[in-house]
Parts: C-alpha cells; sequence; structure tokens
C-alpha cells in the first residue's frame, strides 16, 4: 500500500493552522509554523485558494479558511453560478444539436432542473427552469446517479416508479446500466420518461474532477436516435464536447 | 475543404473576451480576462490600456488554441467595445498617457457644467445628438489636456493620439508605433460629442466648442469595411468591423428594421431602438445615435436609452459589501424572501443616465426597517434593473408612438432567471432571449463576417436568430402599479444630492 501523501497531510496542517488562528496569516507566518520552505507554502496556499478552501485578503496577502469549507457538505456550487458559467456552452449545444438543453444538479434525491435551453425552432415552449425530474428515468439523471453511489444506495430497494413501459424500475437493472454510463461517460434513456421522447446527457466536473451536474438534449425519439434506437453518434459528440467545456470553466482539468 | 470561422474581440468595461464563431453563427471558443478597475477617488474610474492590451495579446491565441483553428482559417476579426471609455497614447512609443478615463467616470461633472453655461451650449445636441453629460469623451478630452502640461502642443502637434478602446486595439494590432492604424468607427466616433450626426465626420464648431484639436483624432469609418491587417497577435488577418458594444448587440440580435429593439444588460444596461436611416430626436430624455454603418451604404441611426448601474449594482453588492461572493449568487440570495420587503435601492452611482440625465443624483437605499435583511436587499437590487428598464422602454414608447410588444435581452445578467421574470413583470411584456448570450461578440462577428463575404448578407443573418428562452409576464397590474410608484418616489430622493458649486 502507497505511503500517505505529503502535500496532502501539509495542506491539511495548514488548515487546522488558520482554524485555531484568530486573525488572518501571512505565507510566512504559516511556513514558519509548519516548517515549510516558503515557496512549498506558496504552492500548497495557490492551490487550497483554487479549490475554495482558503481565502487571501487582497490588500494585506493574508490568508484565512474559505468560505467553501463551511459548506462543505451543502452547496458546492450555486446553481445559479453553474447556469451562468454554462450559458454560453448549452446554447452552442442546442444549436448543434438542433434540440433543447437542460442542465441539472442533485436536490434531495431528485433533479433539478437549474437551466434550459429552447429547441431553437422558434416554437413556443415554456422555460421548465426549477421543475424537478425524476433521477432513474432521465438521462440526466442517470449520469448523476453514476457517478454518486451514496444516492445509488437510497434507490436500492426498489421498486422504482414507472413513468412508461420502459422506466427502468429494478434495482439491479439500474445498477447495471449505471455501471455501463460509467464505461462510456455519458447516458441516455429512450422513451423512459415520456413516450416519443429520448435524450443524452453527460456529466459536468469542477475541480478535481467532481461531478457537480449534469448536461443533456432531449427530443422526439426519431431525431434523437438512429432506426436501431441507438443515439445517433453526432449527437453523443456534442452533448460530450459540451460538458467538457463547461468542466474545464469550471476548473476540472482533465475532462 | 477547410472550416473559417471568425473572431470576434469584446473590450468590455470589466473584461475583454475573445470568441470564434463559425459559418452558422455558432459559438466554438471563447476566452475571457478581467482587468483591474481604478477607484481612485469617489467618482473617478479608471483602466490600464495597456494591461488591457497585454490581455489581448494573451487571450486571443487562446481562443484559437482552444477551438483548434489555425490564423489562416480566420475570415476576418470584428471589434466591439466599452464606448466613451478615453484614451490618450504618444504616437512614437506607444505609452498611454495615465490611465483611461472611463465612461462611468464623473470627474469632468464642473467642466461640463460651464461647458453648459455657454451660450453655443444647445449647438452640441443639436449637432451631434447627445446631451452635453460627463458620460461623453469630450470634456474628458479637454479635462486631460488641461490636466497635463505640454499635452496640448503635443497632440496639436499630432504626437498624441486620442482613442476610445477600438481605435487602441486597432492601432497595436496593426503595428503600433511602427505604422498602426489611427481609426475609429462612425458609432464609437458618434460617441464623443465632436461627431456630426448628419455629415458623420468631425464637425469644426464642436470642435473649437470644446477645445479638442483636429491632429489627435482618429479618421472614421464605417462600421463594417476592412480596415487592415493584424501584424502583431493575429499576424494576417483581416480586421474588418468595430462597433461600440451596444450597437455591436443591435447587430448580433438582428435588429435591422425599424422598429426592433434591443437591451443588453451588463456592467450597465443598454435599450436602442433602430430608427432606419433618419436621426429620431427624443423629447423623453433618450439619445439619437448612430446604429451602424455597413460599409458605403447609408448609416442607420438608433434611439438609445442607456442605464448607467445594473450589473455594477451586482457586482457592488460582492466586492463592496462582501454581501455575495459571485454575482450570480444574487439569485440564490434574493430567492431566500418573497419580496423586497419595502426596501429600494437606486444605483445613482454615476448620476442618473436615461431618462432623467440627472448627474446631481447619487443612489440611495430607502425603506429601510428592522426587518430588512440581506435576502431584501438582494430583490431591491435585480428590482432597481428591472424599474430602470420600465423608465427607459416608457420613454421610447412615448418617443415612438409604438408600444413595445416584446423585449430582446441579451448580456450576462440574462443568465439570472429571477431579473428576467422581474423585467417581464415590470414591463408587461414577454422577455426573449436569443441563442447567443453573448451578442455583443456576435453583433461584431456579423459586422466582420459581412465587410468581407464571409456571410452575404444580413437576411443570412437573421435566419441564425432564435429563440432561446422566454419570460412571459405574471404580476397583479395592481401590485406592478404600486411597485412602480414607490419606485419612481425612491428615485426622486436621489435628486439634488451633489450641491452645485459655487
Ligand atoms: N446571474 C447574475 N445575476 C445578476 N447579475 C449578474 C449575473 N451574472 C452576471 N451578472 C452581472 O452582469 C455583469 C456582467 O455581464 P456582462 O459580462 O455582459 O457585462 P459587460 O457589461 O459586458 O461587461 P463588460 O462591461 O466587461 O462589457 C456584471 O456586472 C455582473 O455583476
Ligand atoms: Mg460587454
Amino acid at each position: 500500500m502507497p505511503g500517505p501523501v505529503q502535500s496532502i497531510q501539509r495542506g491539511a496542517a495548514i488548515l487546522r493552522l488558520l482554524a485555531r488562528s484568530s486573525g488572518r496569516l501571512g505565507v510566512g507566518e504559516i511556513a514558519t509554523s509548519l516548517g515549510l520552505a516558503r515557496g512549498t507554502a506558496h504552492g500548497l496556499l495557490r492551490t487550497l485558494q483554487l479549490v475554495g478552501f482558503v481565502e487571501q485578503d487582497e490588500t494585506s496577502g493574508k490568508y484565512q479558511l474559505g468560505a467553501a469549507l463551511l459548506h462543505l457538505g451543502t452547496s458546492y456550487l450555486d446553481v445559479n453560478e453553474l447556469r451562468s458559467r454554462a450559458i454560453n456552452w448549452a446554447d452552442a449545444l442546442a444549436a448543434r444539436s438542433g434540440e433543447a438543453v437542460r442542465i441539472g444538479t442533485l436536490l434531495d434525491g431528485q433533479i433539478l432542473v437549474v437551466h434550459h435551453v429552447f429547441r431553437p425552432d422558434d416554437t413556443l415552449q415554456t422555460l421548465d427552469v426549477g421543475a424537478l425530474l425524476p433521477m432513474h428515468a432521465t438521462a440526466l439523471g442517470k449520469v448523476l446517479l453514476a457517478y454518486d453511489a451514496a444516492t445509488t444506495a437510497t434507490l436500492a430497494d426498489g421498486p422504482l416508479e414507472a413513468y412508461t413501459r420502459r422506466t427502468i424500475v429494478a434495482p439491479k437493472m439500474l445498477a447495471r446500466s449505471l455501471s455501463a454510463i460509467r464505461e462510456v461517460g455519458w447516458a441516455v434513456e429512450v422513451e423512459e420518461m415520456t413516450i416519443g421522447e429520448a435524450g443524452v446527457a453527460a456529466p459536468i466536473r469542477g475541480h478535481g474532477g467532481l461531478v457537480v451536474g449534469s448536461i443533456g438534449i432531449s427530443g422526439a425519439v426519431e431525431r434523437v436516435c438512429d432506426s436501431k434506437g441507438q443515439p445517433k453518434a453526432p449527437l453523443v459528440t456534442f452533448v460530450r464536447d459540451a460538458a467538457r467545456a463547461v468542466s474545464r470553466d469550471l476548473g476540472a482539468s482533465r475532462w | 475543404m477547410v472550416m473559417r470561422y471568425v473572431m470576434s474581440i469584446d473590450q468590455g468595461t470589466t473584461s475583454t473576451r475573445c470568441i470564434i464563431f463559425d459559418h452558422r453563427g455558432r459559438l466554438v471558443s471563447v476566452t475571457q480576462r478581467e482587468h483591474r478597475q481604478h477607484f481612485p477617488r469617489p467618482g473617478w474610474v479608471e483602466h490600464d490600456a495597456a494591461q488591457i492590451w497585454r490581455n489581448l495579446e494573451r487571450i486571443a491565441p487562446e481562443a484559437l488554441t482552444q477551438a483548434g483553428v489555425g490564423l489562416d482559417q480566420l475570415a476576418a476579426i470584428g471589434i466591439a467595445n466599452q464606448r466613451e471609455t478615453t484614451l490618450m497614447w504618444d504616437r512614437r512609443t506607444g505609452e498611454p498617457i495615465g490611465r483611461a478615463i472611463v465612461w462611468q467616470d464623473t470627474r469632468t461633472d464642473t467642466l461640463v457644467e460651464k461647458f453648459a453655461a455657454r451660450p453655443e451650449a444647445a449647438m452640441v445636441q443639436e449637432r451631434c445628438g447627445l446631451p452635453l453629460a460627463t458620460y461623453f469623451s469630450a470634456p474628458r478630452i479637454r479635462w486631460l489636456l488641461d490636466h497635463h502640461p505640454g499635452l496640448r502642443e503635443r497632440a496639436e502637434r499630432g504626437e498624441v493620439l486620442f482613442g476610445t478602446m477600438e481605435s487602441w486595439l486597432i492601432w497595436n494590432l496593426t503595428g503600433g508605433p511602427e505604422g498602426g492604424l489611427h481609426l475609429t468607427d462612425v458609432t464609437n466616433a458618434g460617441r464623443t460629442l465632436l461627431m456630426n450626426l448628419e455629415t458623420l465626420d468631425w464637425d469644426d464648431d464642436l470642435l473649437d466648442f470644446f477645445g479638442v484639436p483636429r491632429a489627435m483624432l482618429p479618421r472614421i469609418r464605417p462600421s463594417a469595411e476592412t480596415y487592415g491587417v493584424a501584424s502583431r497577435v493575429l499576424p494576417g488577418v483581416r480586421i474588418a468591423a468595430a462597433l461600440g458594444d451596444q450597437q455591436a448587440a443591435l447587430f448580433g440580435q438582428t435588429c435591422f428594421a425599424p422598429g426592433e429593439a434591443k437591451c443588453t444588460y451588463g456592467t450597465g444596461s443598454f435599450l436602442m431602438l433602430n430608427t432606419g436611416a433618419e436621426p429620431v430626436r427624443s423629447s423623453h430624455g433618450l439619445l439619437t445615435t448612430v446604429g451602424y454603418q455597413v460599409g458605403d451604404e447609408p448609416a442607420v441611426y438608433a434611439l438609445e436609452g442607456p442605464i448607467a448601474i445594473t450589473g455594477a449594482l451586482v457586482q457592488w453588492f460582492r466586492d463592496g459589501l462582501g454581501l455575495i461572493s459571485s454575482a450570480p449568487e444574487i439569485e440564490t440570495l434574493a430567492r431566500t424572501v418573497e419580496d423586497n420587503g419595502g426596501c429600494y435601492i437606486v444605483p445613482a452611482f454615476s448620476g442618473l443616465f436615461a431618462p432623467h440625465w440627472r448627474s446631481e443624483a447619487r443612489g440611495i437605499i430607502v425603506g429601510l426597517t428592522s426587518y430588512i435583511t440581506k435576502g431584501h436587499l438582494a430583490r431591491a437590487v435585480l428590482e432597481a434593473t428591472a424599474w430602470q428598464t420600465r423608465e427607459v422602454v416608457d420613454a421610447m414608447n412615448a418617443d415612438s408612438g409604438l408600444e413595445l410588444r416584446t423585449l430582446k435581452v441579451d448580456g450576462g445578467m440574462t443568465s439570472d432567471n429571477l431579473l428576467m421574470q422581474d423585467i417581464a413583470d415590470v414591463l408587461n411584456v414577454p422577455v426573449v432571449r436569443p441563442m447567443v448570450a453573448e451578442t455583443v461578440s456576435l453583433g461584431a462577428a456579423y459586422a466582420a463576417g459581412l465587410a468581407v463575404g464571409y456571410w452575404p448578407d444580413l437576411e443570412g443573418l437573421r435566419r441564425n436568430w432564435h429563440r432561446a428562452a422566454q419570460w412571459l409576464p405574471a404580476m397583479d397590474p395592481r401590485r406592478r402599479a404600486e411597485e412602480y410608484d414607490n419606485w419612481r418616489r425612491a428615485v426622486e430622493r436621489t435628486f439634488d444630492w451633489i450641491k452645485p458649486h459655487p
């Protein structure tokens, strides 16, 4: 088994140090307290700042614990900020795919629609931002489940509600479908929520690869899927590209 | 076949953006960098033009890399820019003379009062369509000439150049001290108070009136035309458009016909109505301005209702008060309460622009009681944008004799759903956002692409416009009337705050 990772230990020490000091600390003070080279301390602080765990005062240059630490369990990323950061890419996805785009996040075991772009055909459509969708019956939801073992576990007792004949209702089936999603990195839904409708979605990741939401298209099954009932490959590519672009803007480096 | 693209540069008040668009007007890549806001004294706002240029040097190549697009695949570059921000630089060294004075800056208020007291002052609005106000460039040019010893002489000899941001970027892109092109477009020149609205050229009487030497001014060109070829940063690419950001948004929203209007929600917000080939004079506090000019076609004019502070109020809530850590969180905070709790914020930070034009007004928060929480304040922040829009829409309706039927919106604040609903509610018309929220950039790209034949005509561009979202009004008319009345009473309380100079 590999040994402990030194930089994480040091990062934790910096957080403890900041937490027990009443005021802000300068990089020199932190380096001295922990017996680190100034440059090392600075590098660690920069990374902690990037993920929001420490904040630097603009005028004094000193550090304190970041607001993100106080909300560790709740709001990693404000949903309105997610929308604001994703809006350009969601628009481009709708324009490329010709389908409606939605962005979802997890809220109490359901999908909260935080952003919605109309299908670009100028027909009458209604914004459904704020709507709640079931996780197991939508591509947006299944993507989030695929990367969230804890929420998936809450569904294990089943049975899951059936919206159509094709909704996955057996937890075992769902588990299989989630592992397939993890394998390919995207999810599809074919008439599982609404008859005649299909959707494709991919995960949006933040710093360190944490999944913070999902983005997807949905539309008439004959437009989204080919004659074999598989989602059309170009649409899948558009969705994954959009998800990657948003993730990159949010600071996820590898995606 | 090699795909070709158009790049836009949006040099804004808070940041500079580079966006690459494809032939269908779809965004391919976007890079952005903020620059520092300097507030050296109350009422003063400055930018470092050298920093802005460095930002562009960095983000333009990044946009190409992000898109995987080579320089040879760029059909053209179009520039949109924050308007009226006033800059001078040394023609020989390329060094800016001090920092650029930003459009929100009010240091010229006494100077403007003095100009306004002159008998010939009425000529200004007649000739250029704009009221004498601190908002525009000419008083700033005069202020700089008066405050830097020897500057006027150097300006008269043409050693020091004046420009707004598009001039600065074009001059630098085309070589800077080594043969850089010194030019501006009609929409930007039209915001100086020095351009004659009919001839679209510098007006000698206006130059005289403000005491601005002609030798320091850029040449005025159409908004869409190949000005030249970049030799730096994007070498070999044609620079084919420049427009003030608001006019660029009008273009990007494809408001090409008289009667079409849009409102762009960014740092400030700007309602603009295409009035066609004739300048229409306002009797309700709106500006008469150039909308755009494509090549040697006649210019298209517009009526404009500028609101100085909308997104900037959110920014102040974040940076000045520290009540939120990012602008979009204003919506989260506002949704923690049901209504404004009786509280109103009138952000007259730089006085009030349209339709009031009160430079002596200053911001207020009224209706404070112990009941008010930061949630209510957040509501009041968003509602301030909605009500200010209502005021300029009312003025626009009165001037044009037409009722606005829907409002086309764009800009960074349109990602705020609560705000968009507020606007639909207080205007009592549907609010529509197009598929490209970065409409300023899209407009600059459209103009450039049109100039080089990448897009054939305006009709083709129109077909790219699609509705991305729509908000329908859902407010009880009685409540709307009551709230509007409260808002107006709040606005009145901002008047006459700054005392007249002795
Ligand atoms: N979700 C939001 N709710 C309210 N205001 C927002 C939201 N997102 C951004 N803003 C505000 O919108 C402004 C940014 O929008 P945008 O980028 O269009 O501005 P801009 O005026 O074009 O910027 P620039 O002045 O650099 O051109 C900022 O002032 C910010 O406070
Ligand atoms: Mg802008």
